[in-house]
């Protein structure tokens, strides 16, 4: 009676310990790379936002609330609600004109479908530098926007330097972004809901405000995360579009870290950047799920 | 179903958008003349003038060794990861863990990282660079190959098993063969996206070690010349030429399996 007992004891423990170590070889390194590579390092912008600066530009460590509560000085507050707004509307005009493309691209044929989506999908493998390039060469200045005008003897008008530029550039460099989830939405959704709709006597308007949109929400959703969140911690495309002063979070903090090195307050101003991320995240997994 | 004339509006919209800019780009580096913004005559020198940019050839080089470098520490790490977290483990925690560089705003990764590196006294150079790309190409590696994952019959691992094959064994001959499009799915994605990433490398690469982003950063700082539209060109052709290539090696894989 003992014998199998204990052989089964054994056999089990070894295929728990098998087990054990398969775990170790496919889960360790990677989850050790994240834990010093990603944890750590977000931890320490974290332990350095409650430190305080050094009068050279170092850190001293010693507890201080100061740079939260800097935080709240409307001078940063105002950058990072005009951070917000620049985003949201980048965000709304890539909807606008991302919605109505993606919808045209799910209906067209097998072939062309193809065609139309890598060409939405190139510009995106492009380097993010050349494409904001491209726009200083369109719109600086002597560009080619304004001489086309002068042509046309209006202008010159000063076109770069602005918010508006810092959106358009934003809304081209994150577009695909958007194209994207609501192009899958969009495909999955069955056309014969719609025609039902019609049949019934719907408008077309009254059909995609009661039928189409509510269905292709969680993308609509997702496509709007994915055009925010880059862009409402960017600091390339405002530096280079938007002038040399600091108009987004973004280029706030990039200013601490590189050029005021008050890498505490640098470091407060990551986290807000991401805690207002989150926030956002946690309400769209919100929505999403009551959806 | 009926397409509404008025959507064709913003549809063309959208196409005339993107491609504008790349249409002028790529035009205006054929320029004879120095200003960018008239066409005086067809010429290839700007062409001539970058291949002897030391600079731009310097932040090439550095651009290869840590896209390279990065890729494989990515691909061998996410595979692993991607096996571990579907096969060895149902931590949501870990899950989200696992796509959590993929999804963060690069910028926090990036002070993330020039913040640690300080702290542990890391002298910042093409390593840190490399290290730092290894996070966010696992990421995607492990997501890529997760999805493949879904797609492998568990019942050829389990014949492999019962025929005495060790757990070992049974990886190496069974499941990384059907995991293969997957794997080279995402070292693709992480190699391209090396290439092309700036924020962070911007911001953990030291001055005398720039990556081809940070080269063209500040060239694109320093004014506007018809150089930058050279490698603009170049560097379009490059990316369509991949991202056509792979798109057509996925449907070829499709068909074959």
């Amino acid at each position: 009676m003992t014998v199998p007992a204990v052989s089964g004891a054994t056999v089990n423990t070894r295929s728990r310990r098998s087990r054990l170590a398969e775990r170790l070889v496919f889960l360790g390194p990677g989850l050790a790379y994240l834990i010093v590579l990603l944890l750590i390092p977000l931890a320490t912008v974290l332990s350095f936002s409650l430190f305080r600066r050094g009068r050279f530009g170092g850190v001293i460590y010693e507890a201080s609330g100061d740079n939260l509560v800097r935080l709240a000085d409307p001078i940063y507050l105002d950058i990072v609600l005009g951070s917000l707004r620049i985003a949201l509307v980048a965000t709304l005009v890539a909807l606008l004109l991302g919605y109505p493309t993606a919808y045209l691209i799910a209906r067209l044929p097998r072939k062309w479908k193809t065609i139309a989506l890598v060409a939405i999908v190139l510009p995106f493998w492009t380097n993010l530098l050349i494409r904001v390039y491209a726009w200083i060469v369109l719109l600086s200045g002597p560009g080619l926007v304004n001489s086309a005008l002068g042509k046309l003897g209006l202008g010159p008008f000063e076109f770069l330097y602005n918010q508006g530029t810092v959106v358009v550039g934003l809304v081209y460099s994150y577009l695909p972004l958007m194209v994207l989830p609501l192009y899958a939405a969009i495909e999955r959704l069955d056309p014969r809901l719609a025609e039902a709709s019609a049949n019934l006597g719907a408008r077309p308007a009254r059909t995609f405000v009661s039928v189409t949109l509510p269905l292709t929400l969680p993308g609509v959703l997702t496509g709007c995360m994915f055009v925010f969140v880059p862009s409402f911690g960017n600091f390339v495309i405002p530096e280079l579009l938007g002038g040399g002063r600091s108009i987004m979070v973004g280029n706030l903090i990039r200013d601490q870290f590189l050029t005021a090195r008050d890498w505490p307050f640098g470091s407060a101003l990551t986290l807000a950047l991401l805690a207002v991320l989150i926030v956002l995240l946690l309400l769209q997994a919100w929505s999403a799920r009551r959806a | 179903m009926r397409r509404p004339r008025l959507l064709y509006v913003p549809f063309w919209a959208t196409y005339v958008f993107l491609y504008t800019p790349i249409v002028v780009l790529v035009v205006m580096s054929f320029n004879s003349g120095k200003s960018p913004y008239s066409f005086t005559g067809l010429s290839l020198k700007w062409y001539g003038k970058l291949a002897g940019n030391a600079l731009v050839r310097e932040g090439l080089v550095n651009t290869l060794i840590v896209a390279a470098g990065s890729t494989v520490l990515a691909t061998v790490l996410g595979t692993l990861l991607a096996v571990g977290l579907a096969r060895h483990t149902r931590s949501r925690v870990l899950d989200t863990l696992g796509v959590l560089p993929a999804v963060l705003p690069d910028l926090v990764l990036a002070i993330g990282l020039l913040v640690f590196y300080a702290a542990v006294r890391m002298t910042l150079g093409l390593q840190s660079v490399l290290l730092a790309h290894t996070v966010f190409g696992m990421a995607f590696v492990t997501a890529v190959v997760r999805t493949r994952l879904t797609h492998v019959d568990d019942s050829l691992e389990e014949a492999s098993r019962d025929l005495g094959a060790s757990p070992f064994t049974t990886f190496v001959r069974v499941t990384l063969p059907q995991l293969m499009p997957g794997i080279v799915a995402g070292a693709l994605l992480a190699f391209t996206l090396s290439v092309d990433e700036f924020v962070i490398a911007f911001f953990t690469a030291a001055p005398t070690t720039p990556t081809l982003p940070i080269v063209i950063y500040s060239m694109v700082r320093f004014g506007v010349t018809p150089e930058i539209n050279a490698l603009a060109t170049l560097l379009l052709a490059v990316s369509f030429t991949v991202v056509i290539a792979a798109q057509r090696m996925t449907r070829l894989t499709e068909s074959l399996s």
